[in-house]
């Protein structure tokens, strides 16, 4: 015996005994002849080859390969029908050092998992896939699958799969790679002992190019399953090299490794201390500061107009100037598809005591930049507030005794500025002139917080100035 | 500057990166959009990862990875986008994974619309997901709450491995408030059961099968035992002038802003009366409502929808008091003086009316 | 099993074959068949006729147990 050596023995990148079977511990939960097995020992051998077993991290799917972790010896993450793909991109990038390996059959990820498979490899994520088509379900019982040859019967086409009813074989590898973001996709057979050495081969450069960092890279590997084709497994190889090798081509698809660049390491993340810079704000580590008010403030503004009119920013600023004053403000805008065209309105409440509600359904101040917003919002205006409306003169059917109305074509006021867009601020101007507890300065620093340019600030303080005459000359 | 004026939708991904979450897998769909916008900016400034998935489906199993390597993950939607998240949550449950899932939700069935709703309180609370698992459900009514909570929410899917999903709507996302962050930024080490692709966690195993059922019911009765833990040690909730109240509303999130001006209001007339909000949806505050109905004459829960959590309402209080509901929907905001009318109403003796048209036919945000 | 004649050897954990026989069929000098005896588990495992391995190592390349063959060659 002692001048024997081994030459080929179970790869330790397998668990010695099986430890999470609950029965039968030494052997594979497959049937005699599956791929399966062949294709786990060709995946063991290339972890082993490349010195990866403590990064690797195999994701395994839905189907006869579910159990995949049984034999492992790596890190395992079990995944959603279909799903693996997705779960292995997020892995990958979470762990950039690890190697990260989605094991999948065809019903897996030919049919429910098309779309992650599709939007993985056209990522170019840096994982490797091995796709185990035998062109059939197998663990649920023998329905058709995605890959089943035309003809076959399975128990969902008792008549034979008709391309009719049932569409055509679903060819992976070459759907794959007409995309740019794979580098390499080569399919291979289980049909015998040359093909599977030349699978040990694909396989093994999947999981290099990965550990090279040089991108997505799939095999699929033609595998028998000869408990569902009701073949022997003598038979069954056979079909895989005759029968699934004629519509599935073996042969490599996509070969971009020359010419991938290998993705740099990552770089270390910013420190902890710096995340609060990164985010724009500072910390407070003392206790909240209750909002400081000199005097009593309840204002309840609700502001409207057509989009591009500057409502929403009308209110935010009147926003920041209320919380700058050290009042409590909320600021709420009408979202979605009427933001892009037609109507606008925000809600905006300015208190000295904390808001409650948000909403401004009863507003003792309406703004209305246009005719339809008046129309729209004065009658919910309280008795004894103030309307100011953009134009020369309340329409007549718009008008409220019990209310304090000021129309002025601020937009025209605002075109004499050189900006008719300023229209809104010479609003916000004259009503700075009919509303208490808003200080100049915490305007000046609002405008200052909102405005986003130099030349805009210049304007919008002047479209104040005027907005305060023209309310005073009424 | 302590305190910014900021959407809460921003709220929720400064509250994220801060509690040390460095993966936001997302889909777009709106009222959450800022959210994925933000973290789209944020994250990879902060060392983490922003990836726009292929769907929700895609989305919420980028979580499921990014939590099985180790890192504090999150996902943002609306409804619709929740509904295909389902199978995800249900995984992350079984699989012990812990998550944040925040729902801004909106208008349905179906497409509905982009308007505020509360009508995702059956899917968020009750489940949503096949299997025995509950997801612990947070539902912030201020932008503050969204950074506060948000930052809650990881400590509590790390404390429990569980998902928690902040469930606020669009008005919650989407309005300007001013926030102030407290506590250091945090980056929590991999959990010793996570998979990182390293020797030490090379015997890690991420999965949610139980082959057995003897075994399955083990890992089933422990999923049971950890809800009961967080039953009786998460409930959070504000009472706000309840305990000596003849009526108690009930609503959370925007409704129970918009509730307690009801209380002030009507308070303000001499009326006694006080709101209970939840802040966590699951563990439900069943026990304060418990309490109150000793006291209380009436309930009358108030929610954007036709009426979803009121039914805990209902167990909590088990018969003791009469509960009452108002709901608008549809993406209709309930105005203040509508319930005021209501509750004035109900004292009255006579019950609310469930309108479609109401004379106050306010469309709070649209239109 | 003992070494028999040949520069290769095939040993065979019994309990880990099926009985699949894709070996059997692999195996260019034809020296692996399947036992007429059963396993535990009621497959008949597949045996060495105890001389003529080469140590190809063809059996191990198409057999889907990880475990269930080792093949060893005579040192040079």
């Amino acid at each position: 015996m002692a001048n024997y050596t081994t030459v080929h023995e179970k790869s330790p990148v397998f668990y010695p005994e099986y430890e999470r079977k609950s029965e039968a511990r030494g052997q594979t939960h497959y049937c005699p002849g599956c791929g399966h097995g062949i294709a786990h020992k060709l995946l063991a051998q290339a972890i082993d080859d490349l010195g990866i077993q403590d990064r690797t991290i195999l994701v395994s799917p839905v189907g006869c390969s579910v159990f995949a972790y049984y034999y492992f010896d790596t890190g395992n993450i079990q995944a959603a029908h279909g799903r693996a793909p997705a779960v292995a991109s997020a892995v990958k990038r979470a762990r950039p050092g690890s190697i990260v390996i989605s094991y999948q059959g065809d019903g897996d990820l030919a049919a429910i998992g098309s779309a992650e498979i599709l939007h993985a490899a056209n990522r170019g994520e840096n994982i490797t896939v091995l796709f185990v088509n035998n062109a059939i379900y197998g663990m649920t019982g023998g329905q058709m699958a995605p890959t089943t040859l035309l003809g076959h019967k399975s128990t969902t086409t008792p008549f034979g799969r008709n391309a009719v009813n049932d569409g055509y074989p679903l060819r992976v590898a070459e759907t794959l790679s007409v995309l740019d973001g794979p580098v390499y996709i080569e399919r291979v057979a289980l049909g015998n002992a040359k093909q599977i050495l030349q699978a040990g081969r694909a396989v093994r450069r999947a999981l290099e190019n990965q550990v090279k960092g040089l991108g997505f890279s799939l095999v699929e590997i033609l595998s028998p399953c000869p408990t569902i084709w009701k073949l022997d497994a003598h038979q069954a190889q056979q079909h895989v090299r005759e029968g699934l090798s004629s519509v599935f081509k073996p042969g490599v698809y996509c070969d971009r490794t020359k010419e991938a660049v290998p993705r740099p390491e990552p770089k270390p993340g910013p420190a902890l201390t710096g995340i609060p810079r990164i985010l724009g704000i500072e910390l407070n580590e003392g206790a909240s500061a209750a909002p400081v008010a000199a005097a009593s403030v309840d204002l309840r503004i609700r502001i409207a107009g057509f989009g591009g009119q500057g409502v929403l920013m009308l209110g935010q600023v009147l926003a920041e100037a209320g919380m700058d004053a050290g009042l409590d403000v909320s600021w709420l805008p009408s979202y979605g598809p009427e933001m892009r065209s037609g109507t606008s309105n925000c809600h905006v409440r300015i208190s000295s005591r904390p808001v409650d509600s948000p909403l401004v359904t009863r507003p003792a101040v309406l703004l209305a930049l246009n005719e339809p917003s008046l129309r729209k919002f004065i009658s919910s205006v309280e008795p004894g507030g103030l309307v100011m409306y953009n134009g020369r003169e309340v329409p007549g059917d718009c008008r409220r005794p019990d209310v304090d109305l000021l129309a002025r074509p601020f937009t025209e006021i605002a075109d004499e500025l050189g900006e008719p867009r300023a229209g809104n601020i010479v609003m916000l101007g004259a009503l700075l002139r009919r509303i208490e507890g808003i200080p100049d300065a915490s305007v000046d620093r609002a405008l200052a917080r909102v405005v986003k340019t130099q030349r805009w600030l210049e304007i919008d303080r002047k479209a104040i100035a005027r907005g305060r005459e023209v309310c005073h000359v009424s | 500057m302590a305190k910014q004026l900021m959407k809460g939708n921003e709220a929720i991904v400064k509250g994220a990166i801060l509690a040390g979450c460095r993966g936001f897998y997302g889909y777009p769909i709106t009222p959450a959009n800022e959210i994925a916008e933000a973290a789209a900016y944020f994250m990879p400034l902060s060392g983490g990862v922003f990836l726009q998935a292929e769907s929700e489906v895609a989305a919420i199993n980028m979580v499921y990875g990014a939590s099985s390597a180790g890192i504090r993950a999150m996902t943002a939607s609306s409804g619709p986008g929740i509904s295909l998240m389902s199978e995800g949550l249900s995984y992350l449950a079984g699989a012990e994974l812990p998550c944040v899932v925040v729902d801004i939700s909106r208008g349905g069935p179906g497409l509905g619309n982009i308007a505020p709703e509360q009508s995702d309180y059956f899917q968020v609370v009750k489940g949503g997901g096949h299997g025995c698992y509950r997801g612990l459900v947070l539902a912030p009514a201020s932008a503050q709450e969204m950074a506060d909570l948000t930052r809650l929410a990881f400590d509590l899917a790390d404390h429990y491995r569980n998902p928690v999903i902040v469930l606020a709507d669009g008005i919650t996302g989407q309005m300007m408030e001013p926030v102030e962050f407290k506590g250091e930024p945090a980056l929590p080490p991999a959990p010793e059961w996570s998979v990182t692709g390293t020797a030490e966690t090379r015997g890690n195993l991420v999965s949610s099968i139980c082959l057995e059922p003897d075994d399955l019911e083990r890992h089933v009765r422990k999923l049971e035992a950890k809800y009961k833990r967080a039953e009786a040690a998460e409930v959070r909730f504000e009472n706000w002038r309840a305990d000596d109240a003849e009526i108690v509303l009930v609503g959370y999130g925007i409704v129970g802003r918009i509730l307690k001006s009801v209380v002030e209001q009507l308070r303000g007339f001499g009326m006694n009366i006080g709101l209970i909000r939840p802040i966590t949806l699951y563990p439900f505050p069943a026990a304060e409502l418990h309490r109150l109905a000793y006291h209380a004459r009436q309930f009358l829960v108030v929610e954007m929808s036709t009426g979803q959590m009121i039914e805990d309402v209902r167990l909590a209080l088990n018969g003791l008091a009469p509960v009452e509901f108002f709901g608008r929907c549809g993406g209709n905001v309930p105005a203040a003086e509508e319930i005021a009318a209501v509750v004035r109403r109900l004292q009255a003796g006579s019950h609310p009316e469930h309108r479609l048209e109401t004379e106050l036919d306010e469309v709070a945000l649209h239109g | 099993m003992k070494p028999g004649a040949g520069r290769g050897l095939v040993e065979i954990n019994v309990e880990e074959c099926k009985g699949c026989g894709l070996c059997t069929d692999a195996c260019i000098p034809k020296v692996l068949r399947l036992s007429a005896s059963l396993n535990r588990y009621g497959y008949h495992p597949v045996e060495y006729e105890g001389r003529g391995c080469s140590g190809c190592g063809l059996c191990f390349v198409v057999c889907p147990e990880p475990g269930a063959l080792r093949v060893l060659k005579l040192a040079a």
